[in-house]
C-alpha cells in the first residue's frame, strides 16, 4: 500500500485541503489530481523547465519537488496569472512580440519570467537570458520571448 | 482592411499563454487505461521468451500484449513501405523497440506490471555504422522475404539512387577539391513527447495523435486494422513541437489493437528517453569531388553518400532522394554525377527532420565551396555569387528553375554580418547557403462555409505545429471574403470533420492549403453573384443582407469548396517537380577561445527568400527558430551510441539543445 500524506496548500488563490501519495511529484498533483494541465510534462528530471511553477513566489522545477514538499505553500501556476480574465502584461508581450510558437513550453516560459520579473522588474537583455536558461524551447523562439520580457518590463515602468 | 502582409496575432496564442492549449497529454478521456512499454537494454536481440504472468496478476492489469497476441502474421506498417511491426517479432531492431506492452487502470500498476515482464534474450551483432551496414559480413537488418523479387535484399541497401547530368569524366578542371563529411543522428527533441489515445467507436476506432498527417494515419490505420477508411477516426491536436517527428506512426497501431482489444479507450504517453528512441534525422556519410576552373567556376560535382536509415525505412528514403537530388546546391553545375544508398541500421528508425535531408548536404556543397576559395585564393562570398544560378536558370537542367534573385540574398547576408570590413583577434566570419526543394506533389481541399452572420467556417487537414497555419490560413480567407480575421474560425484536427489533406511538411501548407482555402472562398463568391443575381439585388449590398434575402428566417449558409492538386509525374525522378524553392543563407561571425575551443557567437544573419510574407512576423519566428536549431545542429547536438547500439545520451540531461543562453550576441 502507499501511504498517503495529508497537505494545505494556496493553489491559485484556492485553499486546498487533500490526501496525496507520498510519493506524487507536484506536477503529477497539479495535472492529475486538480486537472491544472497548464503546467506541462516533457523530461521529468528538472532539465527542460517545461514544469515551472511558483512556491511562495519562488520558481521550481515542479517534478523535482513532491507534493507533499510543497505543504503550507502558496502555489501560483499559468492558470493563476489572469485576473478577471485579462491576461497579464507578461502573456499580453508573449503574444504580441511573436515568442509562441507550438505553445507546449510557453507556460513554463511565462512562470519563469514572472519569477524573473519579481526578482528583477527592469532586467538587463543579460539578466533575460541568465533568468530563462532554464527554459528550453524547441521551436527556437527565444529571441522573441527575450523580446516580449522586456516589453513587459517596459509595460510595468 | 485586407489581413495579408500583415502581423496578425496568432490564433490559439491566448489559449497557450494560459495555459488553456490541450496537447495530447492533457486530454482526460472517460474509462482510460494507462499504457506502459516493455523494452530491451540493447539494439539487436533474438527474443527467446516473454513470460508475462506476473505482469497478469499485478491488481489493475486488463492486458498484456507480446506480439504472440497481435494477428499472425504480424501485420506491418509504414509510409511507404510497409515494413515495421506492432510490436518487435523474433527480434529487437533497435535500442527501445517495444516487445510487450501492458494496459491497466492506473498508470502506477502499468508502470509496476511493465517492470514483472520477464524477457529472455540473447543480445546479436547489430549494424551501427555506415561501415557495417556495408561490410557483407554483417547481419541484415530487414528479413529479406519483406521485399521478395528486390535484387538487394540480401544486403543492408535499400535503396541505390543516381541522379546527374552532363559528363563528370570529361569535364576539365584546375582544381579538384575531395573531401569526405560525416553528419551525425540528432534527434527532434520536440519538448512535447510523443503520445497518443485510442477508443473503440462506432464498429471502428478513434485515435487521438498529434500527428502532422491525420489523413495518412487514418490510412495507415485502416490498412493494418482491416478497416474502412471511414471506419477510422483520427483527431490530432495540435503538436507540441514536432518538426517532422510527428508526421508518421509510431505506436498508434498498437493503440487501436489494444483499444478493440480491451473494449476501452488506451492511453500512452512515451518519456522523453522512449521518445528520443523513435526519432531521429538521417545521419550520413558524404565523399564530395568538385571540380573548379582557376576562376572559381564549378565544373563538375562527384557525389557518392550513405545514409543510415535505421531498422525501419519510415520515410528515410525518400529524405534521402529528394535532398540529394539538389546534392550540388543553388549552383550551376555542368556535369553532375549524385550516387547516394539508403541503408538499414539497427538504430532508431530515422525520419523526416527540419529541411527534409537539406541540412545534410548542405554540409558537404557548403564545406567544398569554402575549401576550393581557400585554395584558389577567391573571396568566399565570391565564389558563391560566380556559381549561384540566376532567376529562371535550370539549374537542375530540365527542372523547375531558380525563382528567386538567390545573389541578392547573399549581398544582404554577407554586408549584414560585415564581410570583408576588419575583424578583431580571434574572430572569424563564416557564410553558407542552402536549398530545399518544395512539395513536389500532394492534395489538399478545403470547405469554407459561410454563416447567415457573415462569419466564416475554414475546415482545413493541415496541423498547426506552431508554424501558425491556423492564423493563415484565416488570413487568407478574410483576404478572399472581405471579412475581419476575428470573424473567421478554424476547424482542424479531425478527419471526421473536415476534407482530406496529403500532409503538413514540405513547406507545402501556405501554398497548397492556402490556395485550396481561397479557393473554396472563391466558389462562395461566385455563388453570392448568382444569389445576387436571382434576386436582383446588387452584390454590394454585402455578405449579411444577401444571405438574410436569400434564406430568410429559416437561415441557411454558403458552402464553398476548394482544392489545390500537384499530380505524381511518373517520368520525374522525384515523382514530380517542385513546386518552389526555399533558399537560404546564413553569414555569422564568431569568436573563438584558442585554449578552451569555447566559441562566441557574436552575429549571426539569415537572409530567405520568402516571396510575400503574408504575416511577416510569423515568418521571422519561422525563420529564428530555425537558425536556433541550426545553432544547435552545428554546435551542440548528437546522439551518442555504445558498441551495443544503445543510446548513451538519452534525454535533456546528456543530450543539449541551445538555450538563451546560446543565443548568439546579436542575430
Amino acid at each position: 500500500m502507499q501511504s498517503t500524506v495529508r497537505i494545505h496548500v494556496t493553489v491559485n488563490g484556492a485553499d486546498r485541503d487533500v490526501d496525496v501519495a507520498a510519493n506524487t511529484t507536484l506536477l503529477d498533483f497539479l495535472r492529475d489530481d486538480l486537472q491544472l494541465t497548464g503546467t506541462k510534462e516533457c523530461c521529468d528530471l528538472g532539465e527542460c523547465g517545461a514544469c515551472t511553477v511558483l512556491i511562495d513566489g519562488r520558481s521550481v522545477n515542479s517534478c523535482l519537488v513532491l507534493a507533499a514538499e510543497a505543504d503550507a505553500g502558496d502555489i501560483t501556476t499559468i492558470e493563476g496569472l489572469e485576473t478577471d480574465g485579462l491576461l497579464n502584461a507578461l502573456q499580453d508581450a508573449f503574444l504580441a512580440k511573436g515568442a509562441v510558437q507550438c505553445g507546449f513550453c510557453i507556460p513554463a516560459q511565462v512562470m519563469a519570467a514572472q519569477y524573473l520579473l519579481q526578482r528583477i522588474p527592469h532586467p538587463t537583455d543579460t539578466e533575460v537570458r541568465e533568468g530563462l536558461s532554464g527554459n528550453l524551447c524547441r521551436c527556437g523562439g527565444y529571441v522573441q520571448i527575450c523580446e516580449a520580457v522586456m516589453a513587459a518590463a517596459d509595460a510595468g515602468r | 482592411m485586407d489581413p495579408i502582409g500583415t502581423s496578425q496575432r496568432r490564433l490559439g496564442g491566448v489559449a497557450r499563454v494560459t495555459g488553456r492549449q490541450q496537447f495530447i497529454a492533457d486530454l482526460r478521456i472517460e474509462h482510460q487505461l494507462h499504457v506502459k512499454l516493455v523494452h530491451l537494454d540493447v539494439a539487436h536481440a533474438r527474443i527467446v521468451s516473454i513470460d508475462t504472468a506476473r505482469a497478469k496478476a499485478i491488481s489493475g492489469v486488463v492486458a498484456v500484449f507480446s506480439a504472440a497476441d497481435l494477428p499472425q502474421p504480424m501485420p506491418r506498417y509504414g509510409p511507404v513501405f510497409e515494413d515495421r511491426p506492432i510490436l518487435a517479432v523474433g527480434e529487437t531492431k533497435y535500442h527501445g523497440q517495444a516487445v510487450a506492452a501492458v494496459a491497466a487502470e492506473t498508470k502506477e500498476a502499468a508502470e509496476a506490471a511493465a517492470e514483472l515482464i520477464r524477457v529472455e534474450y540473447e543480445e546479436l551483432p547489430g549494424v551501427f555504422t555506415v561501415a557495417a551496414a556495408l561490410d557483407p559480413a554483417s547481419p541484415l537488418v530487414q528479413e529479406p522475404e519483406l521485399r521478395p523479387g528486390d535484387p538487394l535484399k540480401h544486403t543492408n541497401v535499400l535503396r541505390e539512387r543516381r541522379f546527374g547530368w552532363g559528363d563528370v569524366d570529361a569535364a576539365k578542371a584546375d582544381l579538384i577539391v575531395d573531401n569526405a563529411y560525416e553528419f551525425p543522428m540528432i534527434t527532434h527533441f520536440a519538448i512535447e513527447p510523443h503520445g497518443f489515445i485510442a477508443a473503440p467507436e462506432e464498429g471502428g476506432v478513434a485515435v487521438w495523435t498529434p500527428t502532422q498527417n491525420p489523413f495518412q494515419m487514418q490510412r495507415i490505420l485502416a490498412g493494418v486494422l482491416g478497416l474502412p477508411v471511414a471506419k477510422v477516426r483520427v483527431r490530432a491536436p495540435d503538436p507540441g513541437g514536432a518538426f517532422g517527428g510527428k508526421q508518421h506512426p509510431k505506436y498508434e497501431p498498437l493503440l487501436a489493437f489494444l483499444a478493440l482489444h480491451t473494449g476501452r479507450p488506451v492511453r500512452l504517453v512515451l518519456t522523453l528517453e522512449e521518445t528520443f528512441q523513435e526519432v531521429r534525422r538521417t545521419s550520413c556519410e558524404i565523399h564530395a569531388r568538385t571540380g573548379f576552373r582557376a576562376d572559381g567556376t564549378i565544373v563538375f560535382q562527384d557525389i557518392q553518400s550513405d545514409f543510415l536509415m535505421g531498422a525501419y525505412a519510415d520515410i528515410a528514403e525518400r529524405v534521402i532522394a529528394k535532398s540529394n537530388y539538389l546534392a550540388c546546391g543553388p549552383y550551376r553545375v555542368p556535369a553532375a554525377r549524385i550516387a547516394v544508398r539508403a541503408l538499414f541500421s539497427h538504430t532508431t528508425p530515422s525520419t523526416a527532420f527540419r529541411g527534409f535531408g537539406t541540412p545534410q548536404v548542405s554540409w558537404a556543397h557548403e564545406s567544398q565551396m569554402d575549401d576550393a576559395a581557400r585554395r584558389l585564393g577567391i573571396d568566399r562570398v565570391e565564389i558563391r555569387l560566380r556559381n549561384l544560378a540566376r532567376k529562371g536558370e535550370a539549374f537542375v537542367p530540365g527542372d523547375t528553375p531558380a525563382d528567386g534573385d538567390w545573389a541578392e540574398s547573399v549581398r544582404k547576408a554577407a554586408d549584414a554580418v560585415g564581410w570583408g570590413t576588419p575583424l578583431a583577434p580571434g574572430r572569424g566570419r563564416g557564410v553558407a547557403v542552402a536549398i530545399k526543394a518544395s512539395a513536389t506533389t500532394g492534395a489538399s481541399y478545403s470547405i469554407v462555409r459561410l454563416h447567415w452572420d457573415g462569419s466564416a467556417s475554414v475546415l482545413a487537414g493541415t496541423s498547426d505545429m506552431g508554424q501558425g497555419a491556423r492564423t493563415v490560413l484565416a488570413q487568407v480567407a478574410a483576404h478572399e471574403l472581405g471579412i475581419p480575421v476575428d470573424h473567421i474560425a478554424l476547424v482542424m484536427g479531425d478527419t471526421a470533420s473536415v476534407p482530406f489533406d496529403l500532409q503538413t511538411s514540405a513547406s507545402r501548407s501556405t501554398v497548397f492549403m492556402g490556395q485550396a482555402v481561397a479557393r473554396a472562398c472563391q466558389d462562395i463568391k461566385t455563388q453570392l453573384n448568382r444569389i445576387a443575381a436571382e434576386l436582383g439585388l446588387d452584390a454590394a449590398v454585402g455578405v449579411v443582407e444577401l444571405l438574410r434575402a436569400r434564406f430568410g428566417e429559416v437561415r441557411g449558409e454558403v458552402i464553398g469548396v476548394g482544392s489545390m492538386r500537384s499530380e505524381h509525374q511518373p517520368e520525374h525522378p522525384l515523382g514530380g517537380s517542385p513546386s518552389f524553392y526555399e533558399f537560404t543563407c546564413t553569414a555569422s561571425e564568431v569568436e573563438v577561445d584558442e585554449g578552451t575551443g569555447e566559441i562566441l557567437l557574436v552575429r549571426h544573419v539569415t537572409a530567405a527568400d520568402v516571396g510575400k510574407a503574408l504575416n511577416p512576423q510569423h515568418v521571422e519566428m519561422q525563420d529564428e527558430g530555425a537558425a536556433v536549431m541550426g545553432l544547435g545542429h552545428t554546435l551542440m547536438e548528437h546522439v551518442i551510441l555504445d558498441d551495443s547500439g544503445r543510446i548513451r545520451n538519452l534525454g535533456a540531461l546528456d543530450y543539449r539543445i541551445p538555450t538563451t543562453k546560446d543565443l548568439p550576441l546579436e542575430m
